[in-house]
């Protein structure tokens, strides 16, 4: 949608349907899964129907994130490769946390951390697959040390994951400007210039100025 | 609770403490290896008490049968035939749940109350609060518990724990017809196996001993080995069974680490929001892309 012409086009329908596939089935296993690793989780067995169903849903929930990323992985790895500057960027990130931004190096489509948080989703989806797996006794049957070994890998790769996603969910609700990207697909010229210069410069061949 | 020979002292998934003003006596069972003549009267037994019928297996040219554990035979036992200094020994073991006074079961099940552990020492599986995730199969240092293929619950001996609630011992040790089962206080079964052992020894067995192993705080049914240093004869009983570190982690560190974690992020995320503010596009910002746009 865009609410006024000069809106720019970040992410199209499709681009936007498998981003929500992602998010949704991360958060019902999430949800799901949580009431496995720990008791205080329980009430979130509510949701589901029952708790033999939270276990049993789980694993397909988790199934459909994991496909689901691994498409969107096809459609945006290259976007994803991290650039010297995205280092740069890294590097700084801290004049970032602390609200100014003005100074940090110019970015591309995705920003260094946006990059980071990319590919270190992938290897924990991956990470979550496999161990997923060899913990799914109702479909398959691994030698009990690596159910053990997996049950580690699982639970704590899953913590680190809906970390990362709850830092991901936080970044887009204080860079004001940015939900709107999922809902409608289009951002502002000035949230693309302030944020992604480069990108914002490639695609309309303004925004020379130096910043100030 | 309603009896006191049913009182918790652990329950799985609950972490505030159980009542515990009584205290249990801790019971056990003794299965004396030497004075067992593989006659499986235990195993029918168990079967009858229990009302459980695995499905009936096949011939496979062994006597062991059925072949293991499953959701229906909560007990089996095993047989291997070895040469020892040139005579031939028949170790026969009754395979079943040890009832560890650790248990592994009990501490991985995510599942508030689906095992729970009585205070005479007694771990059962309660499967209508069971949700067949198999976490207790990951748990178990002696490989047990089985998950049903039909409900998908788990299941294991109870060792007859509503017998011994109304004390009565269990379904097996009442049937055994050579008395190589004995079944009373954990204390008792012990001074009994000292007999034992020490008939054993007087009969050629130096190695003869009691299984009763520390790494899972001593367990509820205990073995008296003719080869006590070698348990692994006995169809590979564990030389020294313990809670594998993984599920240590697991069930330990992990949580709380990944709780305070998650927390944190929460907490610092807002703070950062109140303390910060949002990060807006500056009035400036906006006007310099308009004059850019329209130039
Ligand atoms: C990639 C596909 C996945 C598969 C096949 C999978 C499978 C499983 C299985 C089989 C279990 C054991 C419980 C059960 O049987 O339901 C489990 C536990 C768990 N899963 Fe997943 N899962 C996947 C993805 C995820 C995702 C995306 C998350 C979200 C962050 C997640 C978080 C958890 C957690 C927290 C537990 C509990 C671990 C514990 O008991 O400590 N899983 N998963
Ligand atoms: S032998 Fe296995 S099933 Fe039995 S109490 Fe010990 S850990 Fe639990």
């Amino acid at each position: 949608m865009r609410r006024d012409p000069n809106d720019l086009d970040r992410y199209t329908a499709g681009e936007r349907v498998i981003h929500w596939t992602v998010g949704i089935s991360f958060i019902l296993a999430g949800l799901s899964g949580l009431v496995l690793f720990h008791p205080a989780f329980w009430p979130f067995t509510l949701l589901f129907g029952s708790s033999t169903w939270t276990r049993i849903l789980h694993p397909y929930f988790g199934m459909l994130m994991a496909l689901a990323f691994l498409l969107m992985t096809v459609w945006f790895w290259r976007l994803n490769r991290m650039s010297r500057v995205d280092w740069q960027w890294l590097g700084r990130i801290g004049e970032m946390v602390n609200g100014d931004d003005q100074n940090m190096p110019e970015q591309g489509k995705y920003n260094g951390g946006q990059k980071l948080l990319f590919w270190l989703l992938l290897i924990g989806t991956l990470l979550l697959l496999f161990s997923g797996i060899a913990l799914w006794r109702a479909w398959f049957h691994f030698p009990v040390d690596q159910v053990r070994f997996a049950a580690v890998v699982h639970s704590a790769v899953a913590a680190v994951m809906i970390g990362l996603i709850m830092v991901h969910v936080y970044a887009s609700i204080w860079v004001k400007g940015t939900i709107r990207a999922m809902w409608y697909g289009t951002v502002t010229r000035a949230w693309a210039r302030q944020h992604h210069r480069a990108w914002y410069r490639q695609i309309t061949g303004l925004g020379n100025g130096q910043p100030r | 609770m309603a009896w006191q020979s049913l009182d918790i002292q652990r329950r799985s998934a609950t972490t505030t403490p159980m009542p515990g003003a009584r205290q249990g006596n801790e019971v056990a069972k003794l299965i004396d290896i030497s004075q067992c003549i593989g006659c499986k009267a235990c195993q029918v037994a168990c079967m009858e008490w229990n009302d459980l019928r695995s499905a009936v297996g096949a011939c496979t040219g062994v006597y062991d049968n059925p072949l293991d554990l499953d959701s229906n035979a909560w007990t089996v036992m095993r047989f291997t035939e070895m040469e020892n200094n040139g005579r031939l020994e028949w170790l026969i073991r009754k395979d079943g749940c040890m009832h560890c006074q650790d248990p592994g079961c009990l501490k991985a099940c995510p599942a508030p109350g689906a095992i729970v552990q009585y205070t005479n020492g007694i771990v059962e599986f309660h499967q209508e609060h069971c949700i067949g995730c198999g976490y207790c199969v990951t748990g178990c240092p002696f490989n047990i518990p089985r998950l049903s293929e039909k409900d998908h619950k788990a299941y294991k001996c109870s060792l007859c724990s509503d017998r011994v609630a109304v004390g009565q011992s269990p379904a097996c040790v009442k049937t055994c017809p050579t008395g190589a089962l004995h079944f009373g206080s954990k204390e008792a079964m012990k001074d009994h196996a000292d007999h034992r052992i020490a008939d054993l020894k007087s009969r050629g067995f130096q190695n003869a001993g009691l299984y009763d192993p520390p790494g899972v705080g001593g367990t509820h049914v205990m073995y008296v080995l003719q080869h006590a240093d070698h348990p692994e004869w006995y169809s590979g009983l564990p030389q020294d069974p313990k809670i594998s570190p993984w599920i240590g982690i697991w069930k330990g560190l992990a949580k709380p680490l990944a709780i305070g974690t998650m927390a944190a992020i929460s907490l610092a995320s807002l703070f950062h929001y109140i303390i910060k503010g949002p990060n807006a596009i500056s009035k400036e910002t906006e006007k310099e892309v308009e004059d850019e746009t329209r130039s």
